[in-house]
């Protein structure tokens, strides 16, 4: 299992990615978006960080290079992709998932702490928590609020394609819980199929034991499994 | 062929919350300005040669839909002027 950890310009969760991967035993390495994806890839992250300055919109521009063409091709053969932060905006950006990643309520950049309630932990990002569960993740995104039509989250929570929602300590969704306004609490979902995930929180911050918590080896376990 | 200037304005949609505009009325409101809304929106102009009107309204709604706005958030006006 190689895992591709796609660099942009102002890409910078990278290396953290390839780290809490290897601590997984999992394959992975930097591709710089410029070289295209390497034919050995089974797997695919798009980082956190600032790819292209956020000019425009967060992810707008790093949607459209070229390596996203070879990434939509990939996903649609089934080949697992994962967004995180500035990855999710890119992925969002570039339809491999609905909706919008935009400016926080507050208006301002956000690190901090957050708890997410699994909302479907029969996905290949979730098999390693139980519905229910509350994770203690970090954030850290000036534009996280996930934005979508009513009929469009109506149709996402139908299909059971939400993975996790911010919530209290205790896990219960309220609007106090989430940190940025995203609508209905969303902070990950899957696309047309559960191989495409997209989250804000970082899971590789919160996966090698040195760091604090734990609670992202789950999803970045996936990887080890393909 | 002619050169034409297109102007694109790209605002969020009704009901997409806008917390930068948000916190520029509050601002203006501490300034002692009274008003009951603000909005914000970005705008692009970008010269352009074209056969007619309708080719370059085509291209500029086409660049607008693939880059300039996301349909997610935004709605777009185009508008072309002959320079």
């Amino acid at each position: 299992m190689t895992v591709a950890v796609i660099q942009f310009g102002g890409s910078n969760c990278d290396r953290d990615t390839v780290q809490a991967l290897e601590s997984l035993g999992v394959d992975a390495e930097l591709v710089w978006h410029e070289d295209g994806l390497p034919e050995a890839t089974d797997g695919i992250v798009l980082p956190g960080g600032f790819s292209y300055g956020d000019y425009l919109r967060a992810g707008a521009m790093a949607a459209r290079s070229p390596i996203l063409d070879d990434v939509r091709e990939r996903a649609s053969e089934g080949t697992p992709v994962l967004g995180v932060c500035n990855g999710a905006q890119i992925g969002c950006e570039a339809s491999l998932t609905p909706g919008a990643f935009t400016m926080n309520r507050s208006a301002r950049f956000q690190c901090e702490h957050v708890h997410l309630r699994v909302e479907n932990a029969d996905t290949p990002w979730t098999e390693q928590y139980d519905r229910g569960d509350v994770l203690e993740f970090p954030i850290a995104h000036g534009e996280g609020r996930f934005e979508i039509a009513d009929d469009q989250l109506d149709r996402l929570e139908t299909e059971d394609r939400v993975l996790f929602r911010y919530c209290t300590p205790e896990g219960e969704v309220t609007d106090d819980a989430n940190p940025n306004g995203s609508k209905g609490n969303v902070a990950g979902i899957t696309g047309e199929g559960d191989h495409v995930a997209v989250m804000m929180p970082h899971p590789e911050r919160c996966s090698l034991p040195d760091l604090g918590g734990t609670d992202g080896r789950g999803v970045l376990d996936t990887f080890a499994d393909v | 062929m002619t050169d034409y200037t297109a102007t694109v304005t790209v605002r969020l949609k009704a009901g997409v919350l806008d917390p930068e505009a948000e916190t520029t009325q509050r601002a203006l409101e501490r300034l002692g300005f009274d008003l009951s809304d603000l909005r914000s929106a970005d705008q692009f102009e970008m010269d352009l040669t074209a056969d007619d009107e309708a080719a370059a309204r085509d291209r500029v709604t086409e660049m607008t839909e693939r880059l300039l706005a996301n349909p997610t958030l935004h709605d777009y006006e185009v508008s072309i002027e002959a320079q």
